[in-house]
């Protein structure tokens, strides 16, 4: 049983705490494990575990409670025996996550944000897990259940009550694939819907391995820069120019980072790739290190995915005994690669390069100043390459096939091809891995979706898109994205549940640094509540226009795009906001006394003559 | 001597060694760059933004940006200034700011800076946030209303073997500053005033010490906040 899948939590005791201190070497830049560890059995991080890590890290405690209270993960009180975390994404309200919500808190008699009072049953919101195209979704004792209804809802909590461990709790069924396997056991599903010429083809294990010991690795880098392949976590940037600069800045030790925080509401495409493919990403971290010189990597893994921890380790045992990882890899004399599996604990922002990079060494993931880059400075100051999960499958098929066939597929500018995460109102939701230049007409046919009244592309950091541009074209210098594809029908209230839902996503992820993205951001939700209660006017749409460009002086791409669920869908869709301002006023200030006196009114059980 | 570095600022010729940051750069050329969060002398931690810039085009902060050959940075522009100024009407409503009663009103950089902007109303709603005051700590207060989580104390306040006093605590909106309590007994005298004088706003004030000095009498109050440097009263 993986540590996180404890049915019955341990109490607290110095013992426990110490030994998984000393299980770290009590390393400063390995607190996130510590605290993960002591998370997983104890169920909460007591004021007396932080001070003994404190003590035994030499930091002090403060340090200790800053990444602490970093992420939602974490806790410093208990969760209950058994902790539900319900996705509150935009997508899981679509497919009844409210009802799905009042059912549990009805079943357990306690409300989100609590603990029962016996201390059986915690339920918490978190932000998306990752399982859009199956949602509701949970995550309970870091077991994964989906498709929840109010009904199961309330057959989860009664098995609860009986005292059930968590994964006997009707999975009987599990996902396709390697869901089943004995290693993960999960009920997830992959819904791969439709395989690419590059990630989901054919795959030969150690292939790119086998070729790259003859090559030099500038050779390597020169072949991965002729492909053109460009970075599938956001970003776009060239990834043979990144391997480049790594390789020739100083250092006397380079990392490899495999970035599988996948936090962007609407992706799931890691998810699958790391269920199906695992060898295939470790295969391109090896080649990355290779390439750039880098004796260790990281995969760095969201806290939500830990139910494939057992699995993925499992993995990485037989790439050991099979010489794909080690010493001397396929035979080449120096050629030494491991890699370790670092997690997170439920921050967003940990997904922006520099933050994980912090996150991994152990502090809160706050986004570094750049510059200097991670590829100068990175993880413990030392050169650092970091590559999406996706980025890293295309090379090895890119070092096996060759840059022309890769640059076969896709456009001019957008080589290759991109794995698609769609969810939201269409027959089938899923996986499907496209050339680069499908526009959105194509991938609305492609997936059955009817009646579309707008598709985020790009999650919400993207853009809302309004019918009249479906004709745009996915690719990097028209609509560039991660992935995540959102499909809203007509019936959706666009800004009520999407952008409100993504407004409280940014607020509740943002790192909190830099005063724009703090600050405004929550100016801004308010504003949008104002036109939503009906006491907008046509300035308050003017108004938040013009703090718009505010945002771009934010560090990182958090707060560059925390705006843009108000600003895409103000440019795409102003008739929404027009409909629910008022016409003939031209000022509001929004103030309500009727409001501002209820709760006194109550209080005194008198109403005022207005 | 150091090697120069050519730039310009708002189409002004600047030149300064290489190596400075643009907001130091900047100051050599009697050209003022706002900041709140910087520490002259401490690795910059760009936290507050309002030191942004545009360099060749692209916002950065001035702070954190070591100047490079033939930049191009804009400074003093209707779009910089006009950011700087929802940078600072979003630090008040966010914050608890009651000036008048404030210990460090006339040597206060946010006060200050509202001065040197001519921040004379709000665009924006006050949040009213509820907000506490510790005040366990036995040298020091420290006013959460007042705080603008400038990481000030974080960067300059640390233990003689380098433990942090000062660390912040949870994120977004909730994100606050929180004091170490074991370490108590190592905060000096002289590091707490040393805290409290870093500290751009009233937010670590120094117990049993209020109103050392008269105002009208206070930094600001003599001269503007960026006078130094670029001597725009006379
Ligand atoms: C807030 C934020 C979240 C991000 N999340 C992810 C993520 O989950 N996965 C990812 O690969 N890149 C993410 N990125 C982009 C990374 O910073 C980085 O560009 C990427 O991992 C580089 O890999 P690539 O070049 O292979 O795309 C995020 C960026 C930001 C600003
Ligand atoms: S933009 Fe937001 S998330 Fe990014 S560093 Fe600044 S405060 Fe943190
Ligand atoms: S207490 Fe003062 S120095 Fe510290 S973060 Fe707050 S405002 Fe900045």
């Amino acid at each position: 049983m993986s540590p996180l899948i404890n049915i019955f939590k341990k109490k607290s005791s110095t013992s426990n705490v110490q030994s998984i201190i000393d299980k770290y070497n009590k390393d400063q830049t390995r607190l996130m494990d510590i605290l993960i560890d002591i998370q997983a059995e104890i169920g909460y991080i007591s004021n007396e575990s932080a001070s003994l890590i404190a003590n035994q890290l030499k930091i002090s405690k403060v340090d200790v409670e800053q990444t602490l209270s970093f992420y939602h993960f974490f806790s410093q009180k208990e969760t209950g025996k058994y902790t539900i975390y319900l996705n509150d994404s935009a997508v899981a309200e679509m497919m009844g996550r409210n009802e799905v919500a009042k059912a549990f808190e009805e079943a357990a008699g306690s409300k989100f944000g609590e603990v029962t009072k016996d201390g059986k049953i915690g339920l918490f919101n978190t932000s998306c897990i990752g399982m859009n195209d199956q949602e509701p979704a949970a995550i309970i004792n870091g077991v994964i259940f989906t498709r929840i209804t109010p009904y199961r809802a309330k057959e989860i909590i009664q098995d609860m009550k009986n005292g059930k461990a968590v994964n006997e709790m009707g999975l009987q069924s599990f996902g396709d694939g390697n869901n089943s396997s004995n290693y993960i056991q999960s009920m997830v599903s992959n819904n791969i819907r439709r395989k690419g010429p590059v990630i989901f083809s054919d795959y030969n294990l150690g292939k790119s391995i086998k070729k790259i010991v003859n090559m030099k690795p500038t050779d390597v880098i020169r072949d991965v820069k002729a492909s053109n392949v460009r970075g599938r976590g956001g970003a776009g940037f060239p990834t043979g120019m990144k391997w480049e600069f790594c390789r020739n800045a100083a250092g006397d030790q380079r990392y490899i980072f495999c970035n599988a925080d996948e936090g962007e509401p609407g992706t799931f495409k890691d998810r699958v790739i790391l269920t199906e493919l695992p060898k295939l990403i470790f295969e391109g971290m090896t080649v990355a290190g290779y390439a750039v010189g880098a004796t260790e990597g990281i995969l760095y893994l969201r806290y939500e995915y830990k139910y494939l921890q057992k699995y993925l380790e499992q993995v990485l045992e037989e790439l050991k005994t099979a010489n794909l990882l080690g010493t001397n890899i396929g035979g080449k004399n120096g050629f030494n690669f491991n890699i370790r599996i670092q997690f997170g604990a439920g921050a967003y922002v940990c997904g922006e390069e520099s933050a994980l990079i912090e996150s991994a060494e152990g502090k809160r993931g706050e986004p570094r100043d750049r510059p200097p880059f991670p590829v100068e400075q990175g993880y413990l100051n030392k050169p650092t390459v970091v590559n999406n999960v996706e980025t890293l499958c295309s090379v090895v098929k890119i070092i096996t096939e060759g840059p022309n066939w890769y640059k076969s597929f896709g456009t001019k500018d957008s080589a290759g091809t991109k794995v698609l995460s769609i969810s939201g109102d269409c027959m089938n939701p899923g996986i499907y891995e496209i050339e680069w230049g499908f526009n959105i007409n194509d991938i609305l046919k492609m997936v059955g979706a009817n009646d579309v009244q707008a598709v985020q592309v790009g999650g919400p950091s993207g853009a809302l898109i309004a019918p009249t541009e479906f004709d745009r074209i996915l690719c990097y210098s028209d609509l560039s994205t991660g992935g995540s594809i959102i499909i809203f029908n007509s019936k959706r209230d666009l800004l009520k549940n999407v952008v409100l839902n993504f407004m409280d996503f940014f607020i509740e992820e943002s790192c909190g640094s830099c005063v724009p993205c703090r600050c405004l951001t929550v100016l801004f939700r308010e504003k949008l509540l104002k036109i939503l209660k009906g006491n907008g006017v046509m300035q308050d749409i003017d108004d938040m226009i013009s703090w718009g460009p505010t945002m771009l002086s934010n560090r990182c791409g958090l707060g560059h795009t925390a705006a843009n669920p108000i600003l895409t869908s103000i440019k795409n869709f102003r008739p929404l906001y027009e409909s629910k301002i008022q016409q003939n006023k031209l000022f509001d200030s929004g103030f309500n006394l009727q409001e501002a006196i209820a709760e006194c009114c109550e209080a005194t059980g008198r109403q005022p003559i207005l | 001597m150091a090697e120069l570095i050519k730039f310009t600022i708002d189409n002004q010729d600047c030149l300064a060694e290489k190596g400075l940051y643009i907001v130091e750069a900047a100051a050599k050329n009697n050209i003022y760059i706002p900041t709140l969060c910087n520490i002259p002398g401490v690795k910059p931690r760009g936290a507050c933004r309002i030191c942004s810039v545009r360099v060749n085009g692209k916002l950065m902060s001035a702070c954190t940006t070591p100047i490079a050959d033939n930049m191009k940075i804009e400074n003093n522009t209707p779009e910089i200034v006009e950011m700087r100024k929802i940078i600072l009407e979003t630090l008040f409503v966010s914050g608890n700011h009651f000036c008048p009663a404030c210990e460090r009103s006339g040597s206060c950089d946010l006060q200050a800076l509202a001065y040197r902007f001519g921040i004379l109303n709000q665009r924006f709603p006050y949040q009213f946030p509820s907000k506490s005051i510790d005040a366990s700590h036995p040298k020091i207060m420290k006013d959460h209303d007042r705080c603008i989580l400038c990481k000030r104390c974080i960067r300059g306040i640390k233990t003689e073997d380098g433990k942090s006093f000062f660390a912040y605590k949870k994120r977004g909106q909730t994100l606050e500053i929180s004091i170490d309590t074991e370490l108590t007994s190592q905060l000096t005298d002289e590091l707490a005033i040393k805290a409290a004088n870093l500290c751009p706003v009233g937010a670590i004030l120094l117990k049993e010490r209020g109103y050392n000095i008269p105002i009208g009498k206070r930094q600001y109050d003599l001269t503007p906040i960026g006078n130094e440097i670029d001597h725009l009263e006379k």
